[in-house]
């Protein structure tokens, strides 16, 4: 019997608002049900309805069944019973989800002595060995800790470790990586993995991320606009989807292992839970719309061997074995004429050489004082030629923000120099810093927070052209506004009135105002939707090739990186780890950094995940106000734990700096020890062979 | 576009429907109401001394024989007009400080924070009452100026707060990497999102400066006879408020109304202007 | 920490001093306390007043700084001078500096705990009719200015003693002096109900709003999810993580509403007789009187460094997050 069973679950917000249309699903024991959708197709919702977490104004409908035993309409003395005993919940935020004020082992002991009877020091005990089971070092000390003073895969850890306190039947998963770095998100599936294996329970695994889905999931349900519209075995949805949403989500994502061609971006955006369109909700964007599609929405029919699908051309997908590149239109986006010119030949746009940054460490919030200094940036050096696209890469913490907020404030830097277009920092005056600004432009990450919200869309624009004495002003914004796929008249309304992806357009076309040579853009899809991200990816690489554009594109997603830059630079700790041509870095890493960086991204691949070979790094991210001695790398490195004594000297006393690796061209690496594998593909079965 | 929405959402709100039409109705009685009074409020009726309120004298009388209709009314426009004038000068101060010490930085900042400080050791209220006695034969606008400077304190530490964190806002920063000089980017977008934040805060300290009026005036700190405000009357009213209670009911009674209408104004403006608070 | 706290408490002692001078220099250089001699029937001579006033450094002909320095000098051995017709400001002090302090001890940790209590209270009932009630009254209370509100009090009190024929609560003065031993105890007791209510009702009201809304702020975090999710009730959740995490902000108040708590300690003694700093401050600015005017603001400066020094302990002891381990 299942464990837990979903029947025709609505929820109603006030207003009218239907987050939830009738989702149902079960899980048995010991089985993973991934749940995939993008921001509001009501993937939350839907587990916070089961867990009854609803805030008080929501009306919840349908059924939910745990054990056979109904828990909609439960009375609060029943339902608390349950909660954090049969059922566990692990958040996408680990911050916010532990309160601040208690430490850490008294809010894993409370998680126990609500459901045990058991003495407090008892229960201390227990949470404690709890945190030694997620992998805590030292969890006597830990657990005395509070949330602010552990980081964020720690803090995932240890709510894995109070979701599993009393060994529950079935743990909801909420994005549990959305907010980590890889090599942690890494680290913390592996801890979900274990932690099913101890308790046998059943998990719910709500992602907009298909990469950790195929390596976690058995089967998956996949929801748009509050319903699913596809459910079955995850071989079968990955492999051979029947939903042209489906279909054009797996087409739309760029992958680490640069298995595909130009990204497919699905049109459109999301329709809003209060004005749903009259058919099938998909039907404004879908590619393979017929007139029945408005007629009214499909309903999930069973298709075969398990799979539901909710989709009436469905049958037709199966017989003719289409695809999303089939289906969706291919975009073409022109070649650049730059690149015909070797590298070499080509004039620098951005140079750096030893730059430093470093900030005094404070402390406290009302006793305030210094207590060291934070190395944020600590000497590197890189170039990008014209018309290239130079990534910075690193997880959160190694430096790149800080480097990009240096060679965007076009000051004189604290150590080395910055030299944008032929001009070094350190020698503009004024005028010739206004005037190089015109070349120099950025995206930022989040295009919400990038729009003075109290400024129409034409303003934003038009702020760049008229601060340096632009004439013509109006018609240049109508040409840009068309340049990023918007309409002259969207012009006359305020940001608040587009989604993410048309406000990140427009984002872009600020940047692109005063004609720059170089653009900085920082993270500029992180904050999308996949479906939105191919579409603003296809347009960057298309602005740069029709424009000549050089990008210094910082990111952390490494498979946005692979399929829009030609050069990577991989940051760890203020310094660069290893640097070249995106192929050389990606298919031989060479570092052992970058070696489990790559490994542990997860691909949208099922088969390969199942069978792909993880180097899993130790710990977290030393701190950067006191790095290590020598490598900075060596307290995680997998390597340096197979160096013998005499070797590892070397790795302790000495720092490495880049040097090119023999017989290429465009490849350096910053490690004692360099050695190019393969990892992306590699699989345990290979090592076998 | 944007304040239209607010405006919308402000006449939806209740609390603030009351108030305004509250604040109307006071003003209204305040300066439309003596044309259809008897007595003028310097007239003194030596044939009713401390008269109960009746069809001739509707509030009764003072001690003095004036028409407490006339004088309340009188007393209530100078309160009203402090209330307002301390208001503005009150906020625009503490916009200034509070935006150049929190986007400058640095030595400005220090400097003004710690004025701030020092003058937040010393209640207002203790430093006017030390200088007042100095401005009895001054006019009124003293008492304006004084109660204005001692009362923008904690609103330009808040308006410094909120500018040091839109001096990190990613437009911010877009605006300084366009080459923007600073002074514009102070003026275009930090003041601009400051506006529901100043706007609030001028509304609650009209109620503020009306009460600190009143409570100055109430020891004789503030304005001086022969003139009028409520607080004069009211510290006038209490002495006698048992036996006399027209004296004080009246007064107080317009006072506590006054507040009261102006902090539902800018309850209702706060729960428009910033939809997020809760407050 | 204990290195922090010393250096807190360095700079707050020095905010006193620059405080109190200025508060000094202010009144040295409005007040005339000449004005209470020269009226005099039959007249003094000039001579005669120079000197009485040379005597309290209270002279206006002697230049201001040399006034400030005698005055300070007497300070830091803690003698604050005299009176304007001589009396020792240092006795006076003595004996009023109790009667404050009592009342605004009493007010401000009645006004916190109920406050607090009262707006968690009403978080929980969100939207309930006893929500609405103390939103609705606490909004009416916070309108009223102290000195309506003692008065008003007092003429309840009236009433009803008067309507009881006897007199059930005092409404003027501190104690009955003819009473003794345990009756004067009680007696005291009774003579603290109203000023403390007509002090610390404001103050209620005024923390009810803003722990309500801190409370609700936090209300919709995750933490008070995770808190449920465990297995928790609602109640619980809220009283042991929702509640304890809103109390650091309206901590953090509590320096700023001794000033209003001393503003309205003023009225409080004034209309209810109660010999205290606040009516010393009225009296001695309408008597000229420059030396009890600097040490009342001497008084007033280091209460609130006081409040405000606890209130930075207060959140320290409260969240973690702002200690310095």
């Amino acid at each position: 019997m299942s464990i837990l069973e979903v029947r025709d679950l609505t929820v109603t917000f006030p207003g009218g608002i239907e987050a939830v249309r009738g989702v149902s699903y079960e899980v048995e024991r010991g089985e993973v049900l991934g749940i995939v959708g993008e921001s509001g197709s009501g993937k939350s919702v839907t587990s916070l309805a089961v867990m009854g977490l609803l805030p008080q104004n929501a009306v919840v409908s349908g059924s939910v069944k745990l054990h056979g035993r109904e828990l909609l309409g439960m009375k609060e003395d029943e339902l608390v019973k349950v909660r954090g005993k049969a059922i566990s919940m692990i958040f996408q935020d680990p911050l916010s989800a532990f309160t601040p004020v208690y430490t850490i082992g008294d809010q894993i002991a409370e998680a126990v002595r609500v459901h045990q009877k058991m003495a407090k020091d008892k229960a201390a005990k227990r949470a404690v060995e709890l945190l030694d089971l997620v992998g805590i070092p030292n969890p006597n000390l830990r657990a005395k800790a509070f949330p602010h003073e552990f980081s964020g895969g720690m803090r995932q850890r240890a709510m894995i470790a109070m979701a599993i306190a009393n060994d529950p039947d079935l743990l909801i998963c909420d994005e549990p990586t959305t907010a980590l770095d890889v090599t942690i998100q890494a680290q913390v599936l592996e801890v979900l993995k274990t932690a099913q294996r101890e308790t046998g329970a059943g998990i719910v695994m709500i992602t907009h991320d298909l990469g950790v889905i195929a390596g976690m999931a058995d089967r998956v349900l996949v929801m748009y606009a509050g319903r699913p519209v596809e459910q079955g075995p995850v071989d079968d949805i990955y492999y051979r989807p029947r939903m042209p949403y489906t279909m054009g989500l797996l087409a739309s994502i760029p992958r680490v292992d640069g298995e595909e061609g130009p990204l497919v971006p699905i049109e459109g955006n999301p329709p809003s839970p209060a004005s749903l369109p009259p058919g099938c909700p998909f039907a404004p964007r879908c590619p393979m719309k017929v007139d029945m599609c408005d007629d009214e929405e499909p309903p999930l029919t069973p298709f075969g061997g398990g799979r539901h699908v909710a989709c009436i051309r469905a049958h037709e997908i199966e017989h003719k074995g289409l695809t999303g590149a089939d289906v969706f239109p291919v975009p073409v986006i022109p070649p650049s004429d730059v690149v015909r010119v070797p590298r070499t030949e080509r004039a620098t746009v951005l140079e750096l050489d030893g730059m430093k940054k470093h900030y005094p460490l404070m402390k406290g919030a009302i006793f305030k004082r210094r207590v060291g200094t934070v190395f944020a940036v600590d000497g590197i050096s890189f170039d990008i030629a014209e018309g290239e696209t130079l990534a910075l890469v690193g997880e959160s913490g190694c430096g790149k923000t800080t480097t990009l907020q240096q060679i965007m404030q076009l000051e004189p830097p604290q150590d080395g120099r910055v030299v944008v277009l032929g001009k070094d920092s350190a020698k503009l005056d004024k005028t010739a810093r206004k005037a190089l600004r015109g070349d120099l432009q950025i995206v930022f990450q989040d295009p919400m927070a990038a729009l003075d919200p109290r400024m129409p869309v034409g303003d934003i624009i038009a702020e760049p052209l008229r601060a340096h004495g632009r004439k013509d002003v109006a018609a240049k914004v109508a040409e840009l506004l068309r340049l990023v796929g918007l309409a002259p008249e969207h012009a006359e309304r305020y940001p608040q009135q587009f989604s993410g992806g048309q406000r990140q357009r427009i984002g872009i076309a600020r940047a692109l105002a005063l004609e720059p040579k170089l653009l900085v853009l920082d993270e500029p899809v992180s904050a999308l939707d996949v479906s939105i991200q191919a579409g603003v990816i296809n347009l960057l690489e298309e602005l740069k090739n029709r424009l000549g554009l050089s990008y210094l594109f910082v990111a952390h997603d490494l498979a946005v990186v692979r399929h829009l830059a030609d050069r990577v630079a991989v940051m760890y700790l203020g310094r660069i780890a290893e640097i070249g041509a995106v192929a050389n870095v990606y298919d031989r890493p060479a570092h052992p950094y970058t070696q489990a960086l790559l490994s542990a991204i997860p691909l949208p691949d099922p088969e390969m995940e199942r069978t792909r070979k993880r180097i899993l790094l130790e710990g977290d991210l030393p701190s950067p106000a006191d790095p290590p001695s020598g490598c900075r790398f060596r307290t995680r490195c997998p390597k340096f734990a197979r160096l013998s004594e005499a070797e590892r000297r070397r790795c302790v006393d000495e720092e490495p700096s880049v040097a090119r690796l023999a017989n290429v061209v465009d490849h350096g690496a910053a490690c004692h020890y360099a050695e190019e594998i393969e990892v992306i593909t590699a699989s345990d079965n290979q090592e076998e062979e | 576009m944007r304040s239209k929405v607010v405006f919308r959402r402000l006449l939806r709100n209740k609390q603030a429907r009351y108030g305004f039409i509250a604040l109307l109705l006071l003003v209204a009685l305040a300066y439309v109401g003596p044309y259809f009074g008897a007595y003028d409020w310097q007239e003194k009726d030596f044939m009713a001394f401390m008269s109960a309120p009746d069809a001739d004298h509707w509030w009764g009388t003072t001690s003095i024989g004036q028409d407490m209709y006339a004088v309340t009314l009188r007393g209530m426009q100078k309160s009203i007009i402090i209330g307002l004038l301390v208001a503005v000068i009150s906020t625009g101060v503490a916009a200034i400080v509070g935006a150049f010490a929190g986007y400058f930085g640095g030595w400005v900042d220090k400097v003004l924070m710690w004025g701030v400080d020092l003058l937040l050791v010393l209640p207002s209220f203790l430093i006017i009452a030390i200088i007042s006695p100095k401005l009895r034969d001054g006019t009124w606008w003293w008492f304006v100026v004084l109660l204005a400077a001692f009362s923008w304190m904690i609103t330009s530490r808040v308006v410094r707060s909120m500018t040091l964190s839109l001096r990190e806002r990613e437009y911010v920063l877009a605006a300084v990497y366009m080459g923007i000089p600073r002074w514009k980017i102070i003026l275009r977008h930090i003041v601009p999102n400051l506006a529901s934040l100043l706007i609030i805060d001028a509304t609650l300290n009209v109620s503020g400066a009306i009460i600190g009026e009143a409570a100055l005036s109430f020891f004789g700190f503030g304005i001086q006879p022969p003139d009028v405000s409520l607080g004069t009357l009211i510290a006038e009213g209490s002495r006698n408020a048992t036996g006399y209670p027209w004296l004080f009911a009246f007064p107080a009674g317009l006072l506590v109304a006054l507040v009261l209408s102006v902090n539902l104004i800018g309850d209702g403006l706060r729960d428009a202007l910033d939809p997020g608070s809760n407050s | 920490m204990g290195k922090y706290l010393l250096r807190r408490l360095a700079i707050n002692v020095i905010l006193v001093a620059i405080a109190a001078s200025l508060a000094y220099m202010l009144a040295a250089t409005t007040m005339n306390p000449r004005a209470a001699y020269e009226g005099r029937q039959p007249p003094v001579p000039e001579a005669t007043i120079d000197a009485t006033l040379d005597a309290y450094n209270l002279n206006d002909k002697t230049p201001v700084l040399t006034r400030y320095a005698t005055w300070a000098k007497g300070v830091v051995t803690g003698d604050f001078g005299k009176t304007w017709n001589g009396g020792s400001v240092n006795q006076e002090m003595g004996r009023r500096v109790m009667v404050s302090l009592r009342l605004l001890l009493i007010g401000t940790l009645l006004g916190f705990a109920l406050g607090v209590a009262l707006g968690a209270f009403s978080a929980v009932k969100q939207y309930k009719l006893s929500d609405r009630l103390i939103g609705v009254t606490s909004f009416v209370i916070m309108a009223i200015p102290v000195f309506v509100l003692a008065t008003l009090l007092a003429i309840a009190t009236y009433n009803l003693n008067r309507g009881l024929g006897f007199t059930l609560i005092e409404y003027t003065g501190e104690y009955n002096p003819q009473l003794s031993g345990w009756d004067q105890f009680v007696n005291r007791l009774n003579h603290l109900i109203l000023p403390t209510i007509s002090l610390s009702l404001g103050s209620i009201a005024f923390y009810s709003r803003i722990q309500r809304n801190m409370m609700l702020d936090v209300l919709g975090q995750d933490f008070v999810r995770t808190a449920m999710a465990k297995g928790l009730r609602r109640r619980k959740a809220l009283t042991k993580h929702a509640l304890r995490t809103a109390l650091i902000p309206s901590a953090t108040y509590f320096a700023f509403a001794f000033g209003t708590m001393f503003t309205g300690a003023t009225f409080t003694e004034k209309i209810f007789n109660w010999h205290g700093m606040g009516a010393w401050l009225v009296d001695s600015i309408n008597q000229n009187d420059v030396n009890s005017v600097a040490a009342v603001t001497f008084f007033a400066a280091v209460c609130v460094l006081a409040a405000a020094f606890l209130s930075d302990l207060l959140v320290a002891a409260l969240d973690p997050r702002v200690r310095v381990s």
